[in-house]
C-alpha cells in the first residue's frame, strides 16, 4: 500500500481512514487530530499550564511527545504504583523520555510517599486493583495539578478506551458515568479541567506513533490488569472493528453528538451536592473522600492523619 | 523466519516469504490489536516479509484502570 499523501510506501494501514501513511505523513495525521480535539473541545487555552499523566506506556508519553511539538507547556508526572518490577521499568521509561527531550518530570510515589502500593490497596479491600489504581490515579494527578498551579490535568485515554468504557457503562446503565464521560471535563471548585486530547485516536494508532518517533515505552502489560473487564470490552469491540472498521469511532463518537446531551443533568447534580473531604478537603459526597478511605486501610494509618506529599523533581521558583 | 511475540515474550519459526496479512491469519490475531514490526520498522498490511526477516509482533491493547471517568 502506498501512503495516501505521498504515494511513498507506507508503514501503516487504517482501515477505518480507508488510508495508509508513510512515517512522516502518520506523524502529522496524528498531529491533527490532536489538534482537532484541543481547538473543538477549547481544551487548552493560550497560556495554560499542562500536567500530563505519564505511565510511560505509550499513550501517555505519545500524549506528552504531541501536546509538546504542538507547543502546548506541558509537564509530566509520574505516579509510582509500586508494582514490583512492572512498575520499575515503568518509572525507567517515563524518565528516559523526559531527560533525553528535556522536558520536566514530577514523581509522586505511592509506597514512600503514602504509605501504600496498589497491590496492598487490592489485598486490604479485597477488591480488583484497577479499582484502588483508578482511585489513586485520579485523586492525585487531580489534586497535584491544584497544588501546583496547573490548569489542565491531560491524560492518555484514546478511543480505544474510551469505547470500551462506554460499552462498560452502557451494560450496566451508568447514567452518572454516562454523563461525565466526554473529552472534557470542565473546571470546579476542588476539580482542575480534565482533557483527553487523544480521543480521536486509535490504540494501535498511538502504539504505531510510538515506533515512528522513536519512543520507548513500556511495553508489557501491567500484570495486575490481566483478565480485567476493560481488557474484554477491548477484544470485544476489536472483534467488531475487524468485521466493520468504524464501529468504534461511530459508537464513542455517536455517544459524543447524540447520546451524552441526554445524562449531563444527572452528573451535573451529583458535582453540585459534593463537600470537601474531612481529612484532604477533596470533593466527595460524604464526609471522607473515598482515597482518604483508601489510604487508611491500605496503610494502616489512622484516616485522621494529615496527608501531606512531597513530590521529587519539582523545581522552585 | 522467526517471529517474537509479546506479552508473554517467546519466539516461534514460520516459513517465509509470507505477507504480513497471511502471518496473523496463520497465528489467528486481530490486526486490530496487534503492530507488526520488521527489523526496526513498522510494516503494512501487504508487506512481504522474507525468511531472513526477524519480525516481532507487539500487542497494542493495555488498560487496567478503566470505568469511571
Amino acid at each position: 500500500v502506498k501512503c495516501r499523501v505521498c504515494r511513498g510506501p507506507a508503514v501503516i494501514d487504517i482501515r477505518r481512514h480507508n488510508a495508509a501513511f508513510c512515517g512522516d505523513h502518520f506523524v502529522h495525521h496524528c498531529q491533527e487530530q490532536v489538534r482537532r480535539a484541543l481547538k473543538d473541545h477549547g481544551m487548552v487555552q493560550p497560556g495554560e499550564r499542562v500536567l500530563v499523566a505519564v505511565s510511560g506506556g505509550k499513550d501517555s508519553l505519545a500524549l506528552w511527545d504531541l501536546l509538546t511539538d504542538l507547543g502546548c507547556a506541558a509537564d509530566g508526572l509520574y505516579l509510582g504504583l509500586g508494582i514490583g518490577e512492572y512498575s520499575g521499568a515503568s518509572g525507567h521509561h517515563a524518565r528516559a523520555y523526559a531527560s533525553e527531550r528535556g522536558l520536566k518530570l514530577h514523581e509522586v510515589d505511592l509506597g514512600a510517599d503514602l504509605g501504600f502500593t496498589v497491590p496492598a490497596a487490592a489485598a486490604a479491600t479485597r477488591r480488583a486493583p484497577c479499582g484502588a489504581c483508578g482511585l489513586s490515579k485520579r485523586h492525585l494527578f487531580n489534586t497535584f495539578a491544584l497544588d501546583h498551579g496547573y490548569d489542565v490535568v491531560a491524560t492518555g485515554h484514546n478511543l480505544d478506551d474510551e469505547a470500551a468504557v462506554l460499552l462498560g457503562n452502557v451494560l450496566r446503565w451508568e447514567t452518572g458515568y454516562l454523563g461525565r464521560q466526554h473529552p472534557v471535563l470542565a473546571a470546579a471548585p476542588g476539580f482542575a479541567r480534565k482533557v483527553k486530547p487523544l480521543y480521536r485516536v486509535g490504540e494501535r494508532e498511538m502504539a504505531a506513533y510510538c515506533v515512528v518517533r522513536g519512543i520507548d515505552y513500556q511495553v508489557e502489560e501491567c500484570p495486575m490488569a490481566a483478565g480485567n473487564r476493560h481488557l474484554g470490552f477491548k477484544e470485544v469491540l476489536n472483534a467488531l472493528e475487524d468485521r466493520s472498521p468504524g464501529a468504534k469511532a461511530a459508537f464513542f463518537f455517536g455517544f459524543l453528538e447524540r447520546g451524552h446531551p441526554r445524562f449531563t443533568e444527572e452528573s451535573a447534580g451529583e458535582r453540585d451536592a459534593l463537600t470537601p473531604c474531612a481529612q484532604c478537603g477533596a470533593p466527595t459526597p460524604g464526609e471522607v473522600c473515598a482515597f482518604c478511605q483508601l489510604r487508611a486501610r491500605a496503610s494502616g494509618v489512622p484516616v485522621e492523619t494529615p496527608l501531606v506529599v512531597i513530590p521529587r523533581h519539582i523545581e522552585e521558583d | 523466519m522467526k517471529v517474537v511475540l509479546r506479552n508473554p515474550r517467546r519466539e516461534l519459526d514460520v516459513d517465509g516469504p509470507i505477507t504480513v496479512t497471511a502471518l496473523l491469519q496463520r497465528l489467528e490475531l486481530n490486526p486490530e490489536s496487534v503492530l507488526v514490526i520488521a527489523g526496526d520498522e513498522l510494516v503494512p498490511k501487504d508487506a512481504r516479509l522474507d525468511d531472513a526477516t526477524i519480525v516481532e509482533i507487539r500487542p497494542v491493547i493495555s488498560g487496567g484502570a478503566g470505568g469511571a471517568p
